[in-house]
């Protein structure tokens, strides 16, 4: 599952995966961002033009934020495989 | 020229400058513009650099080399794009103003040390980016003339934005 960052926003900003899932972030800003998750369970670098990714290893909501631009936020559901 | 007091703030100046109606006759040029918005950062880089010579705090040193990093990628773009355009940057009283400004607070920073440097430098991040983010919203944004221009200031604003809220956070831990 993919999600862009572009002009200081995770677009989308809500995803819905499965257990075992990767997130990657591909980063179109000339700036670095950050993936965090509000819980501080993981924290990913993403660099200006470059891409991040996660790998979300149990069912949950996590938030996250980007350190360096609070403002920026998103959600992602994580459910179990059926 | 009207001032506004606020403490501690290296942009007081260019609020005051700044934040008067806007004229035709007196808005400043894109010239002047780009000028202004790249001594902003300039300063934020400075201040910066002074924080990573002097603070031992983790979460500040991580904030100074965030804006040293976001500062000198904006201010990067910024000279490609005065390039492209043809427009050479022009100094003028708001930026000599903000480095004028800036002098005297980095010289106050210099003296403090320990927890007292740290509080006043993201006191005055804090400050500093809503002054100069104010004045980019209410005369720098609506003045620009080029679509370009405008639109980089428009981006500058938002990752700006973005630090004021990461500097109030960092100063609500640090009081």
């Amino acid at each position: 599952m993919q999600v862009k960052i572009n002009d200081l926003a995770f677009v989308p900003a809500e995803i819905r995966v499965n257990v075992g899932d990767q997130v990657e972030w591909v980063n179109e800003d000339f700036i670095d961002h950050t993936a965090t998750a509000n819980s501080g369970e993981w924290d990913v670098m993403v660099p200006a033009g470059k891409s991040g990714q996660v790998q979300l290893d149990h069912a949950a909501t996590i938030t996250y934020f980007c350190r360096v631009h609070p403002g920026m936020t998103g959600t992602i559901h994580v459910s179990a495989n059926r | 020229m009207r001032m506004i007091e606020i403490s501690g703030v290296a942009a007081a100046i260019v609020l005051a400058a700044v934040t008067a109606p806007v004229h035709a006759a007196d808005k400043p040029s894109d010239a002047q513009i780009a000028h202004i918005a790249y001594t902003a950062g300039d300063l934020d880089i400075k201040a910066a650099q002074l924080a990573l010579k002097k603070s031992k705090n983790a979460d500040v040193r991580a904030f100074a080399s965030d804006m040293v990093r976001d500062h000198q990628a904006v201010n990067d773009k910024a000279l490609a794009l005065v390039k492209k355009l043809g427009v050479t940057p022009e100094d003028n009283d708001t930026s000599k103003g903000l480095v004028e400004q800036s002098g005297e607070k980095q010289a106050e920073l210099a003296k403090l040390s320990g927890q007292d440097f740290d509080k006043s430098y993201v006191d005055n991040e804090v400050a500093y980016h809503k002054t100069v983010n104010g004045a980019l919203q209410s005369t720098l944004i609506p003045s620009a003339d080029n679509g370009e221009l405008k639109s980089l200031l428009q981006t500058g604003l938002k990752i700006f934005t973005g630090h004021m809220e990461h500097a109030e956070h960092l100063a609500s831990t640090l009081h």
